[in-house]
């Protein structure tokens, strides 16, 4: 008996759908999706060396009205450091996202997935999720949610990886 | 045979249909007219009127001890 109900528990947790989360530690997976607004390709390596807040947001996720100000900030003032912002847009219409820009414009790059296909390639679990790689494109730190204030939290971590050094 | 039940019964229970709605999928349940109380404010003054009739605070979750002074 206990050995069939073993059996059938096994069997249900191989049938069961899975979906890997990215975690700290993963290397970032690569993907090339168009900029918002244009056809040029952003490539995720081609950031390679650089320290990246990579954030999914949409336009009708109430936090990302105050993560996509506050990360501008941070990206103006840490950018020369080295430091970039890759904001994936995930509005079912790219109208709705710029319209959002238009009253809370950025300066860092700006991609639109069309297709929804990264959030499921990076198991996104609830919006905003941002994922913060170092130098080398490996998951540092995963930040789901966003509060004013967590930008403080952030900052200390994207500090702490802009001092070292890329191996 | 017992295995087969259970196997069996356990398929059935993870057969479900509907696909779970993902994070960046609720676009269009983020919409202000899906709401499920458009005008808060209005709503929350019906809640008043409703709980001082009928003395049932708490009845509409809304918070309080019935003390009537909220």
């Amino acid at each position: 008996m206990w050995r069939s109900a073993c059996l059938a528990l096994g069997l249900l947790v191989v049938m069961m759908p899975r979906s890997e989360a990215l975690t700290v530690g993963d290397k970032a997976v690569d993907f090339s999706s168009p900029e918002l607004g244009t056809d040029t390709p952003i490539t995720l390596t081609d950031f390679r060396g650089q320290v990246v807040y990579l954030d999914f947001w949409a336009s009708w996720c109430g936090p990302c009205r105050v993560s996509l100000p506050a990360m501008d900030v941070m990206y103006r003032e840490l950018k020369d450091q080295g430091f970039t912002v890759l904001a994936v847009n995930l509005d079912a219409d790219v109208a709705d996202a710029q319209k959002f820009l238009l009253s809370r414009p950025v300066s860092y790059p700006l991609i639109y997935d069309a297709e929804q296909s990264l959030p499921k390639l990076y198991a996104v679990k609830g919006m905003p999720t941002a994922y913060i790689l170092d130098r080398t494109g490996v998951v540092r730190d995963v930040h789901e949610g966003f509060r004013l204030g967590d930008e403080s939290r952030i900052k200390h971590i994207i500090e702490a990886l802009l001092a070292e050094e890329e191996s | 045979m017992k295995l087969l039940l259970i196997v069996t019964a356990l398929a059935l229970l993870s057969a479900c249909a509907v696909e779970p709605l993902q994070a960046w999928e609720r676009g269009h349940l983020a919409r202000p007219e899906m709401a499920w109380e458009p005008d808060s404010l209005r709503a929350s003054q019906r809640d008043h009127v409703y709980f001082s009739k009928e003395a049932s605070s708490g009845g509409a979750s809304v918070g309080g001890g019935g003390c009537g002074c909220n």
